[in-house]
């Protein structure tokens, strides 16, 4: 039978559409909102864009860092951190936010669906 | 029902005593009736010689003085009590009212003391105690003005209120001439050798003092007066202030048959009780333990204790420290304890400095073990540490103590002070209950624990001590920025400033550690731009900034943006305000007018961000900065152009500032407001800078806030001309942006500022740091450097780029956002948090 939780990869963007340290927001066809980051090194990583403590769809537009080691983004509301690789919050962990999984192809980034 | 409290008398202490009772009595159980004999609420008596500064009284008044809105509160202005029956439990007032009391205090302050000088009655011959004796004193001093040269004016008593009233005269434009009948000034609070330094200093300021001598007569002639002093000179006078000590106004009590003491002053006991058990007395016209206590601090402490007793308590009087600090002419004075050894056996360890012009005194007992007192001249730094070690043994040798490397008490900490040690005098908070409020009430700061104690908030001279007892008592006060930075705001700009560095990366690489966060990346970003690094979004810059900054407009709670252009000063032009309401109607932006005097357009999302300020630029507008910790607005009256009221013209100097200012980022927002006369209708006293209009120039108020801490701003220069005012206003600014931590408001950093305005005045407008040079050049470079910041995004595609919905699809407005109407315009509807995820 065909796999029914295969992997399928969506192209999003040039890795070059979203500056170093930044986030970008990406719509896909069934109305998600992603938010798309791309650190220092080049690593990309994904997360809901909603921001769960105020509800708005926002995340792609906070700070980046890190907060001991740990790679996150500080929500542009108010200022919670969500961790980059897991979406956890970093200041209440009982918070989360969905996380997609992303790679770079030939300087594009492209986002799996299952 | 409810019983009668007259109290007479309404000046600081008769007014703490109201309120007091007020605070107190929960139940109402009191009905409090006051006659006064000044026409004007309460005041501060205190600050009486900086009525000079503003000549308007409401800035002295005290807080609630009018008890508005308290109906349990009567308050008589202008109506002294002339007698009481004490077998009727009635007083009786000048205006002929007879009202009754179940008990009265007596509140009735002290008189000058005019001493039997012939020729003490004639016109131009004042004294120095209320408001209305200094409006006389003005007019003597503007009549003698008119006059050919400066005028001259002498003043009798070389004590403390003397020499406050020789400022007084100075700063009224006449040459002081202070006369003193003991060897030196201050003789009750300094000795020889501090008075000696005193009469230096204070005559390097143009006052001249005549000391160990006094006037015998004061003549008139030809509109002038002429003293003859018992030391054979002549001064030739506009006019005289007698300030030579008080006497306590026990008049009224003495004619009741209360009790007076043998130098005046009426009787109580250590519970402020007169000889009539339904009388008090407190402040300066009671007699405790034999003394009459000049100074208001133990009054305050008579009032509460008043207030106790009346309800039913039985507090009595702790006993005073009548040591004073105060800054004379700029001239540091402290003597504390028993400051002239007195006390059998006393020692005297003196140090004198004529080169730096500072001398210390410290008097210990005559095994050189305990600290008596002592005397601080030119240099009361170390007041703070000294005081509250009176009494107790010394922590090393006495000559150590005094060691001017000082600072901090040459080595001794407040750590060696014992629990009950009084490390704020004016508000009697001891050691013991600043450490608790840290160990058990977590006040981790100085500003928690002036709120927490009250403790540092009145003279301010015990702040440096709050700091170190938060040390002490394990609070880590580390400056660091966040993990990423060691350093403090302040240090991190003068690495800025200093190496030249440009970038983040660079920063952090060489001075920080990890990839940063959202605290050290907007206060970098912040620094690069106060030091003018190009546009706030160009290269790296762009992912240090908060949201506000990044798409130049403010987030809302959907998600959206508001714009605000710039209106300085508030002055608009219809046209330009037609073009605000055709780009707000044709992108369906919410429309309000801010409280800065401009307009805030809502509702806009981050790709219509471009298409509205095309427009708004087009026609002339450019960014308001209300996204920014940067200047936000120059706020105006209309001003002498159009108000009958005005004396200059605010908007023009509003626009002005606003123009010079404009772009200029800084630790926190920056509000500014300019008045075209007292009447202040632009308010502002509530900014961080505020100018107010006066009949010869500007009067320059800093550190204002209103808000959630509300503050009013104080003067820091007074009727300066234009130039000037921009002068000092650039090294305030300038001297705030380099020192003061990441989201501090001028308020809280001259709150923290040690030596608080006294120092700042140094700084920005006496240069003692030789700065002052450099803070304007660096404020010409701003001023010449800014360009609009919006007009570089609509001018540069990569950065309009950036301002997409969705990287994947331009173009798409952003689904979640909907609005809805109310009163006629659209408001977003609000969105729904998700479910909480559980992990
Ligand atoms: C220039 C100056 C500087 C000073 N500096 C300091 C300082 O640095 N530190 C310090 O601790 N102290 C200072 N003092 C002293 C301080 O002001 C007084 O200790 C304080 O004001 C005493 O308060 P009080 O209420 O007892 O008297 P007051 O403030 O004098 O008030 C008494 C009031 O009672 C009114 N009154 C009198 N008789 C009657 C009557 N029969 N009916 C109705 N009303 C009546 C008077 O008009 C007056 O308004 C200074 C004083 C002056 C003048």
């Amino acid at each position: 039978m065909t796999a029914l939780a295969e992997t399928v990869w969506v192209e999003l963007c040039p890795l070059e559409s979203i500056a170093r340290e930044q986030g970008v927001a990406a719509l896909l066809p069934d109305g998600t909102q992603v938010a798309v980051f791309r650190t220092h090194d080049d690593a990309v990583y994904a997360l809901g864009n909603q921001d769960p403590f105020s509800g708005a769809w926002v995340l792609s537009r906070g700070i980046l860092g890190d907060i001991a080691g740990v790679p996150v983004v500080a929500s542009p509301m108010h200022k919670q951190h969500f961790d980059l690789r897991t979406g956890v919050c970093v200041d209440d962990e009982t918070v989360s936010v969905p996380t997609y999984p992303v790679r770079v192809v030939d300087a594009t980034i492209l986002l799996g669906q299952t | 029902m409810a019983r009668t409290l007259v109290v007479v008398g309404n000046g600081m202490v008769g007014h703490r005593l109201v309120q007091a009772l007020r605070d107190r009595d929960a139940a109402g159980a009191w009905r409090v009736v006051v006659f006064a004999e000044e026409a004007r609420p309460a005041y501060d008596r205190v600050a009486l010689t900086s009525y000079v500064d503003t000549w308007n009284p409401l800035a002295l008044q005290l807080d609630g003085a009018e008890f508005d809105g308290d109906d349990r509160v009567e308050l008589n202005l202008g109506d002294a009590v002339v007698g009481i029956d004490r077998q009727a439990r009635t007083v009786t007032t000048a205006s002929g009212r007879v009202q009754a009391y179940d008990t009265l205090a007596l509140a009735t302050g002290s008189a000058p003391f005019v001493p039997p000088v012939k020729g003490s009655d004639l016109p131009g011959c004042h004294v120095y105690r209320t408001i209305d004796d200094l409006d006389a004193i003005r007019d003597t001093a503007e009549r003698a003005r008119t006059g050919l040269g400066r005028g001259a004016a002498m003043v009798v008593g070389g004590g403390l209120l003397g020499l406050e009233a020789a400022k007084a005269l100075r700063d009224m434009g006449l040459s002081p001439h202070v006369v003193e009948f003991a060897p030196r000034l201050m003789p009750l609070q300094v000795d020889e050798g501090g008075g000696a330094l005193l009469k230096r200093l204070i005559e390097e300021l143009d006052v001249t003092v005549h000391a160990g001598t006094t006037a015998t007569v004061i003549e008139e002639d030809r509109g002038r007066l002429i003293a003859k002093l018992t030391n054979g000179v002549e001064l030739d006078l506009d006019l005289v202030v007698f300030s030579a000590g008080i006497r306590p106004r026990d008049q009224l009590a003495r004619a009741a048959g209360l009790t007076v003491g043998e130098r005046g002053g009426i009787v109580v006991d250590s519970g402020c009780r007169t000889s009539d058990p339904h009388v008090y007395a407190i402040g300066e016209c009671a007699n405790l333990d034999g003394k009459v206590y000049g100074l208001v601090a133990p009054g305050y402490a008579m009032a509460e204790i008043v207030a106790d007793r009346i309800l039913g308590g039985a507090a009595t009087f702790p006993g005073a420290d009548m040591s004073t600090k105060l800054k004379l002419m700029g001239v540091d004075v402290a003597s504390f304890g028993d400051a002239h050894a007195t006390e059998e056996g006393a020692l005297e360890v003196v140090f004198n400095d004529a080169v730096k012009g500072t001398y210390r005194k410290l008097v210990v007992s005559n095994d050189a073990k305990t600290l008596l007192g002592g005397i601080l001249v030119g240099d009361a730094n170390d007041y703070a540490t000294l005081r509250p070690m009176v009494g107790r043994p010394l922590p090393g040798d006495p000559g150590a103590l005094l060691a001017p490397a000082g600072g901090s008490g040459g080595g001794v900490g407040v750590g060696a002070l014992p629990d009950e040690a009084q490390i704020c005098s004016c508000n009697a908070v001891s050691k013991g209950d600043i450490s608790e409020a840290i160990v058990v009430g977590g006040c981790d700061d100085v500003t928690k624990l002036k709120a927490c104690t009250k403790a540092g908030t009145s003279c301010g001279s015990c702040v440096p001590m709050l700091k170190q007892l938060l040390t002490v008592c394990g609070v880590e006060q580390s400056k660091a920025l966040c993990e990423h930075f060691d350093q403090s705001r302040a240090e991190l700009f003068e690495i800025v400033r200093v190496t030249g560095i440009t970038t983040f990366s660079d920063l952090i690489g060489k001075h920080g550690s990890g990839r940063g966060c959202d605290i050290c990346k907007p206060a970098v970003a912040s620094i690069l731009a106060s030091l003018g690094n190009g546009h706030i979004l160009a290269g790296e810059q762009a992912s240090l900034q908060d949201t506000n900054d990044r798409f130049l407009a403010n987030i809302q709670r959907n998600g959206t943006y508001s714009v605000v252009p710039r209106i300085p000063g508030g002055e608009i032009t219809p046209e330009k305000l037609m073009v605000i309401a055709q780009v707000a109607q044709d992108y369906g932006l919410y429309t309000k007018i801010t409280g800065g005097q401009r307009i805030d357009l809502f509702g806009a999302t981050v790709d219509q961000l471009p298409g509205i300020w095309k427009r708004l630029v087009d026609a002339g507008f450019e960014s308001g900065h209300a996204y920014g910790k940067a200047l936000r607005t120059v706020k105006s009256c209309v001003g002498s152009t159009w108000c009958r009221y005005g004396v200059q013209d605010s908007v023009g100097l509003a626009v002005e500032l606003e123009l010079r200012y404009r772009g200029l980022r800084s630790p926190h927002k920056l509000k500014s407001a300019v008045s075209g006369c007292a009447r202040e209708c632009a308010e502002a006293r509530g900014k961080d800078f505020g100018v107010i209009a006066t009949e010869n120039g500007w009067n320059l108020y800093v550190g204002g806030n209103g808000g959630m801490m509300p503050r009013h701003a104080d003067l820091l220069v007074s009727e300066v001309d234009k130039e000037t005012l921009l002068k000092v206003i650039d090294r305030f600014l300038m001297f705030y942006i380099r020192t003061a931590d990441r989201l501090q408001r001028t308020s809280t950093w001259l709150d923290a500022m040690e030596g608080g305005l006294d120092h700042l005045r140094d700084v920005v407008v006496e240069d003692s740091l030789g700065l002052c040079a450099e803070l304007e050049a660096q404020m010409a470079e701003h001023v010449k450097g800014y360009a609009d910041e919006w007009a570089g995004v609509l001018a540069d595609p990569e950065k309009l780029a950036r301002f997409t919905s969705f990287v994947n699809a331009p173009g798409t407005p952003d689904p979640t956002i909907t609005f809805r109407e109310e009163r006629g315009q659209r408001v977003p509807v609000l969105l729904g948090t998700p479910e909480v995820i559980a992990r």
